[in-house]
């Protein structure tokens, strides 16, 4: 199926949903739905490097709230459109996962996941000592009451993050099935290999690194209009940062429809857990079955499906 | 710039490095020796902290006793941690990204657990020479950054000593390097491995209980570390524990310089800048083999 033609289908069916939610008419579908879409973009981007290239991202928290950040940042500048809040958040957030990748995937892939992590932490003590974007204290943002053609504002965020998913698994798909995609397979596999093969592994691991990064940045760039008061302690919470890699890891990381099944069940799951039993414990099960998954299903769900399918391996 | 500024954040930062340096003799032998990026371990240092908090509140023992006291219990569960790796991933060799997966989900798991069980809140021990301070000229010496120090290098020169000198510890050394002969000498990598990553976890048992003497622990306070010590380890050289001192006492004297002359909310920058500086200009550190 070409790229055109599935864009289109993923279109129909974003279409579909919304319709769908607009029909209920609950807003808290729309608020719930939110989420489990950002993760599914979160998921998404995250997959691009780790699931494609075998590079563990630990850092997501710090580009997704690069996102949110470069949204408050200009908001207080001037408050800008969404869409176009979303795309210089990708710039910005691109940029900083090419430099971050320049940095270090020169060297192992240890040395990568673990400055991703320590990214994190400085980013938060900048944003932390940074006053004009509100410091430790945190921003407010107050959202417009309602939008042209759909009123409601939190239906408009919706539909941004819709779009937003449709982009992103369009991508995916797209990089899977082309020269870039089977570069990146080949880097996981053996990237010694690779290399001796002639593969530009370093141009395609930065590829890979800006790709992802951009796409974390654009799903934390609507953040602060969806909260409205934002706070370095909140955009770069670890849980994101677990969410983006579990997620994928128990849908499947091969392909693009690994990280949609684990962000839809696992983001449901939560809002479920959260709204039952507590965030403390819904957290504590995503890290479990993310433990478990590594161990027991280190193919997910997808890899599950697939040996379900042909029989026994 | 005052002389007796300088002068005292000279010293506090010795002496946290020396704190630092126990911190991280744990990932030099898991990452610098045997290559498991165990990214977990300051989570193991933290529950390291509430063992030696619940057994200073509840029985009022000494923290760095209720240390020595949990050192068999972190030995073994660093043996059964290491067990599940094993078999999961290092049998099945792909440790890369799954391994490093696993671990993240074990740091995650354990922080979780411990705001479960403690709550967000800070926790502290008492102990009789928290408050205390020795006085050298215009240097003013924190005990509770003094007795942590002096325990840290105590425990530093043991390890590098067992690890010199002994059967086993020649073995850890030589298992990073040729797994083949060390076969060949009637010694089980596997085992030995084992050994040096319980032995790595036992480590976290004391630093944890020196941190919550140096500073109010909360579950989350882990995550500083993370960039700490592993910025120590990249810096020093892997699998050097020589260098590891090193590094530990350099980041310490940055950090203290940092935090005196900037303020304490940019020290934590100072560890990752150290850490891309060291991966961009000299990746071996230091020491490195």
């Amino acid at each position: 199926m070409r790229s055109r033609v599935f864009f289109v289908i993923a279109l129909a069916i974003a279409v579909v949903i919304f319709a769908a939610a607009r029909a209920i008419d609950n807003d808290y579908i729309f608020f719930a739905g939110y989420t489990v879409l950002q993760f599914v973009v979160l998921a998404t981007a995250w997959n691009i490097l780790g699931g494609y290239t075998g590079y563990v991202n630990f850092g997501s928290s710090a580009f997704f709230a690069l996102g949110a950040y470069s949204s408050v940042f200009f908001h207080k500048f001037y408050p800008l459109p969404i869409p176009i809040l979303i795309a210089i958040a990708a710039v910005i957030s691109g940029i900083v996962g090419l430099g971050m990748g320049y940095l270090t995937l020169r060297l192992r892939g240890a040395f990568f996941a673990i400055a991703t992590l320590a990214l994190a932490i400085v980013l938060q003590t900048m944003i932390v000592n940074w006053d004009y974007v509100g410091g430790s204290r945190g921003a407010y943002i107050v959202r417009p009451p309602s939008v042209e053609f759909l009123g409601n504002y939190v239906h408009y965020l919706f539909l941004v993050m819709l779009l937003l998913t449709v982009i992103a698994l369009t991508v995916a798909r797209a990089i899977e099935h082309s020269a870039l995609g089977y570069g990146f397979a080949a880097i996981r596999d053996d990237e010694l290999a690779a290399e001796a093969a002639g593969v530009p592994t370093l141009r395609l691991k930065l590829a890979a690194t800006t790709i992802s990064g951009a796409f974390m940045g654009m799903a934390g760039a609507p953040l602060p209009y969806y909260i409205g008061f934002l706070q370095p302690s909140s955009a770069f919470g670890l849980e994101y940062s677990v969410n983006s890699i579990a997620m994928p890891m128990i849908g499947g990381t091969s392909t693009w429809v690994g990280p949609l099944i684990g962000a839809i069940l696992l983001g449901s799951l939560q809002q479920i857990a959260t709204v039952t039993i507590s965030s403390a414990v819904n957290l504590l099960l995503v890290g479990l079955l993310l433990v478990a998954f590594v161990i027991i299903a280190p193919n997910g769900i997808v890899g599950l499906a697939i040996r379900l399918v042909r029989g026994k391996p | 710039m005052s002389f007796d500024l300088l002068a005292n954040a000279l010293a506090a930062g010795l002496l946290l490095g020396g704190f630092y340096a126990a911190v991280t003799v744990g990932i030099s032998i898991s990452f610098g020796i045997l290559d498991i990026v165990n990214i977990a371990h300051p989570a193991f240092i933290i529950l390291g902290s509430y063992i030696a908090y619940l057994l200073n509140s509840q029985f009022g023992l000494d923290p760095i006793i209720a240390g020595i006291v949990a050192l068999p219990a972190f030995y073994a569960l660093g043996a059964a941690v290491y067990q599940v790796y094993y078999l999961s991933f290092e049998t099945r060799g792909r440790e890369a990204l799954a391994g490093l997966a696993f671990f993240f989900g074990v740091l995650f798991v354990t922080e979780v657990l411990l705001i479960l069980a403690f709550g967000v809140d800070y926790r502290y021990v008492e102990a009789s020479y928290i408050d205390q301070s020795i006085k050298i000229g215009v240097v003013g010496l924190p005990q509770r950054l003094l007795v942590p120090c002096v325990m840290s290098l105590l425990m530093f020169v043991a390890l590098q000593l067992f690890l010199v000198r002994t059967f086993t510890g020649r073995a850890i050394m030589a298992v990073a390097q040729d797994q083949l002969a060390l076969r060949l000498m009637a010694a089980s990598p596997t085992r030995i491995k084992r050994i040096a990553f319980a032995i790595s976890i036992a480590t976290a048992s004391l630093a944890g209980a020196f941190l919550i003497i140096i500073q109010p622990v909360e579950p989350s306070v882990g995550r500083e570390y993370i960039g700490r010590v592993f910025a120590i380890c990249v810096l020093g050289g892997l699998g050097s524990l020589p260098g590891t001192l090193l590094g530990a006492m350099l980041l310490g004297i940055a950090e203290s310089l940092t935090a005196t002359f900037y303020g304490p909310s940019w020290a934590p920058a100072v560890a990752f800048g150290i850490l891309l500086l060291t991966l961009a200009f000299r990746p071996a550190g230091l020491l490195g083999r």
